[in-house]
């Protein structure tokens, strides 16, 4: 078996060194009752040109939005990532090393996540921010609970423009913990008055920008309004390609800011690994969930960098930890700085400002196509169309059966709300061409 | 750079090359990546517009390749050397995965396609998930949680859902032996669970006694890591869960050191209720400088109907994909995170699995089982084991070799660090003192293993003379010596801000 270096030869050596007979005899504390006398019933070793030709068969079975005009957003989205990007991550002193707790050895990884959490931090507009988490949706659920600690309250308010599955995260760990919510419903076309809900007990409200149907929303005096009553403002983005072109949260006013980084330099990978970006004021930093990294010196006092503040960990703190969590998304997080170090300033409002406009263009195509009115206005690259006396879910499906994946029927998150059923949401990013625009105009005026 | 400890003008000393940060290296205006002119279109963005400078750094593509170059040559991985971290498995990451995983049709796929367009990845995931199921001998898997530490969380959030649906509020004390990852004890707190440790007994193994002692009708249930910690395999797992069962409580194994017994016990057989797989350890996948992980959770039939959403269905046309779940078979335990599941190392993981195949899987856990005990009883005359053999994956020695001598087990550590080995896991478990845990996985050769032995051999005998000073120097030929954690944990810094006017002015 190629992955393993032993020969029989080594292994009588080493049974003998230690003083046993045999392999099997080294599992003598397993129970004899649990212990498997022979392999279990599952195929045998195999080369790389089967695994190979096994998995790229089910590759084929799909269709890839690289093979097909894609306006698939509602959270991740596809970008052109730099040839570079995809290069640096695969080197081995990257992929293959460990969390960084031996900082000697491990400066490599330090120094990029010290990049990163500055990154991140001016992408929001934020004072600091840690070294990842999971995805968007964990890093939102990680805020609330982080607020609740902050004020001491158990309440938090979720607006209806917040991603369902964000949402429905939260949901998960505000009911292991007794936080009550306040979930607004969700409003594709309309503002919704979150600062009537806020009350003394509200510990945060929770809202996106741009909002899951795409809206674009100015959060200044939602922000003042949280603060006259002591609650925290948690601002998600669900597309940080956008911070390129809007108004940061950390600009309204928000205390906490969590994003999916997935959009700079990860894959769409059907949904995973991704990269959750959390940042907030400097004076909640001992409050922050996850792992964080800062600068120091060295014996020989020069610069250097080392995860800190790990006190707050469970491997330190065990049942008294902010959060259970252990490992960050070191290498989407990787992928993520590499490609905004390569874009840089200029290389990322340009890419925020083509997002726009390609999503501007087909806004300008779909208005102009029968049976489909464009809802809202203020958006950065994905919106949602009403698809007039049609099922968003069905149209999409006669769509894939001519190769466009037309976009996401809000229906496919909000099962039970008739009243979205005729709802589709469109992005557009800068891989979108004109043809593509085309397609899925002419195509969405005949489906029915 | 004027000062350096190489006397060096550039601070560089041969190969190892200082590599400034980028926000010290960028230039307005500069790219490294050539992006369209955007066409010229009325802003729809409703006077939101982002004013004033970012602040982001601009590189050409040379720069930031060479930067990320640079930072690369400055960590410790696997593919350089041992890396016997205990309790973390760091093996070998073969290459055919990280192929697999960019192939058109699986890194591109979107994961709210409509399902007839994803059908080849509803069957790698259903595929998965049967290699899964048969390996540990549990009915049902739950395969979104996004790293191990998630799928406990899922674990402990079906045990409590179970007991919600049959009412027994009352049950509200989860038993974790002191040995346990630190996890452990975090994830049944933020389920809401009181923590109640239980004894290691003399052998390193959870004290059957004290436990029985303590289930009662308040026990929710208990977590027991199997191997435990201490690189041992608990030889009570069967009577523990009969008694926990009697006692009304689930069992929840950790499974984070499954990598020792797959394909030679089936966890299934001991009579776990649930237990996480850390597919990055047993299973391979990079572990990528700190994630991402994935942490599947097998469930039994009493747990099955408390997994997470979603999960994947044979349905009439193929495989379908439940993503939300209505009156009363709504999910109780809800959505852990955000589509489905961590793909990427699926796929890692599955083309690891089927290289492999049964006949590998067992044969890589005898091999990582029979490296572990050579260091053990290579070493045990030099260092001390606080446990007798044989153990399972990993070794575990503590520090009453050093005893007087000033040296800890921290400057051991430091010292491999010069001898070009990553050091293995300190102070973890908490059970011995000073621990040293070593896991050499089953990737290394008898060479490599043997050169390890001869270091760990050589260093205490440097020890024993008295050398003290070589251990608290160490690491000397690393890219940077100790680290002052205290002064970066008192005034934290973390992030780079440009320098303030005047200081740039005398520069």
């Amino acid at each position: 078996m190629r992955y393993m270096p032993h020969t029989e030869a080594d292994r009588r050596a080493m049974l003998q060194a230690i003083g046993v007979p045999s392999v099997d005899s080294l599992f003598r504390d397993v129970p004899e009752a649990a212990r498997l006398k022979g392999p279990v019933d599952l195929p045998p070793h195999q080369g790389e040109l089967e695994v190979e030709r096994a998995i790229a068969a089910m590759a084929a079975r799909n269709l890839g939005t690289a093979s097909a005009p894609s306006f698939l957003g509602a959270g991740a989205y596809r970008h052109h990532v730099p040839a570079a990007v995809d290069h640096l991550i695969q080197r081995g002193e990257f992929l293959t090393s460990y969390t960084p707790y031996q900082p000697e050895v491990s400066q490599g990884t330090l120094q990029y996540l010290f990049e990163f959490q500055t990154q991140v931090a001016l992408l929001t507009g934020m004072e600091v921010a840690n070294a990842s988490m999971y995805d968007g949706a964990s890093a939102a659920s990680e805020a609330v609970v982080m607020a609740t600690r902050v004020t001491k309250r158990d309440r938090a308010v979720l607006s209806g423009n917040l991603h369902p599955h964000y949402r429905e995260v939260v949901a998960t760990n505000a009911g292991l913990l007794g936080i009550a919510l306040d979930a607004a419903p969700p409003c594709p076309d309309g503002a919704e008055d979150l600062a009537r809900r806020i009350d003394d007990k509200t510990a945060c409200v929770v809202v996106q920008n741009p909002g899951f149907f795409g809206q674009i929303r100015d959060f200044t005096k939602l922000a003042e309004a949280c603060r006259a009553r002591g609650a925290l403002l948690i601002v998600a983005v669900t597309e940080v390609v956008s911070l390129g072109a809007l108004k940061p949260p950390g600009e309204m006013g928000a205390d906490i800011v969590v994003a999916e980084g997935q959009s700079l330099g990860n894959p769409l990978g059907f949904g995973g690994p991704y990269v959750g970006l959390f940042a907030t004021r400097e004076k909640f930093l001992r409050q922050m969930p996850g792992r964080l990294c800062g600068q120091t010196v060295d014996a020989d006092g020069q610069r250097g960098f080392v995860l800190t503040l790990s006190t707050r960990e469970q491997h330190i703190r065990r049942e008294k930890a902010t959060s259970n969590i252990c490992t960050n998304s070191g290498l989407c997080a990787l992928a993520f700085t590499i490609h905004l170090t390569l874009l840089g300033e200029a290389g990322f409002r340009r890419l925020a400002a083509l997002n726009h406009a390609r999503a501007a263009q087909l806004a300008e195509r779909l208005e102009k196509t029968r049976g489909v009115e464009v809802v809202g206005d203020g958006f950065f690259n994905e919106f949602a169309v009403r698809l007039e006396g049609r099922k968003a879910v069905d149209v999409v499906e006669q769509l894939a059966g001519k190769r466009i994946l037309a976009g996401v029927p809000v229906a496919r998150l909000y099962p039970d709300r008739p009243e979205l059923a005729d709802l589709l949401l469109v992005a557009a990013t800068e891989l979108t061409t004109d043809r593509d625009i085309d397609a899925l105009a002419t195509a969405l005026e005949g489906a029915r | 750079m004027s000062t350096n400890p190489h006397g060096t003008i550039t601070g560089n000393r041969g190969l190892q090359l200082e590599e400034p940060l980028i926000f010290e290296q960028g230039a307005d205006g500069r790219s490294g990546v050539d992006l369209p002119e955007p066409p010229k279109v009325k802003s729809r963005l409703g006077g939101l517009e982002r004013q004033g400078a970012i602040g982001l750094p601009g590189l050409s593509e040379p720069q930031a390749i060479r930067h990320y170059t640079r930072l690369s040559q400055k960590n410790y991985a696997i593919d350089a050397g041992m890396y016997p971290l205990g309790s973390c498995t760091m093996k070998h990451n073969p290459r055919l995965n990280e192929k697999l995983v960019r192939l058109g049709g699986l890194a591109d796929l979107h994961p709210l396609q409509p399902v007839s367009t994803v059908q080849g990845a509803l069957e790698l995931i259903d595929t998965l998930a049967h290699w899964l199921k048969t390996l540990t001998g549990m009915p049902a898997v739950a395969m979104s949680p996004a790293a191990g530490a998630q799928g406990e969380l899922c674990g402990v959030m079906a045990m409590k859902a179970a007991h919600d649906a049959k009412g027994n509020s009352k049950r509200v004390r989860i038993l974790v032996p002191e040995s346990a990852h630190g996890t452990n004890p975090a994830t049944a707190a933020a389920c809401g669970y009181q923590v109640e440790a239980i004894p290691a007994d003399a052998r390193g193994r959870v004290d059957l006694a004290a436990l029985k002692a303590r289930l009662g009708p308040d026990v929710a249930g208990i977590m027991i890591t199997n191997p435990n910690t201490c690189g041992l395999f608990e030889n009570d797992m069967i009577e523990i869960g009969r008694a926990v069962h009697a006692a009304g409580g689930f069992f929840y194994c950790d499974g984070a050191n499954f990598n020792a017994i797959v394909g030679r016990v089936r966890p299934g057989d001991l009579g776990i209720d649930c237990m996480h797989i850390n597919l990055h350890k047993t299973f391979s996948t990079p572990h990528g400088g700190g994630g991402p992980g994935s942490g599947p959770v097998v469930l039994s039939a009493a747990l099955a109907p408390y997994a997470p959403l979603p999960w994947v269905v044979h349905g009439k046309d193929g495989f379908a994909l439940v993503e939300q779940t209505e009156g009363t078979a709504r999910s109780a335990t809800g959505r852990l995170k955000a589509f489905h599941g961590q793909m990427g190392m699926f796929v890692r993981a599955l083309a690891y699995m089927m290289s492999h195949g049964a006949d590998g899987l067992r044969q890589a856990a005898g091999d990582a089982v029979l490296n572990a005990n050579y260091v053990l009883a290579r070493l045990s005359d030099v260092m001390s084991a606080p446990f007798p053999g044989p153990c399972m994956h990993e070794a575990l020695f503590d520090d009453r070799f050093l005893n007087g001598s000033g040296v800890s087990t921290l400057d051991i550590a430091k010292a491999m660090i010069d001898e070009g080995f990553h050091p293995m896991t300190m102070y973890f478990p908490l059970v011995v003192h000073g621990a040293f845990l070593i896991e050499p996985t089953e990737s290394e050769s008898k060479a490599s293993l043997d050169q390890f032995i001869a270091v760990m051999r050589g260093l205490a005998e440097r020890v024993k003379k008295g050398d003290t000073d070589h251990f608290h120097q160490a690491p000397r030929y690393t890219p940077r010596r100790r680290l002052d954690e205290t002064q970066a944990a008192r005034k934290p810094v973390l992030r780079w801000r440009p320098p303030a006017p005047d200081k740039q002015a005398a520069e």
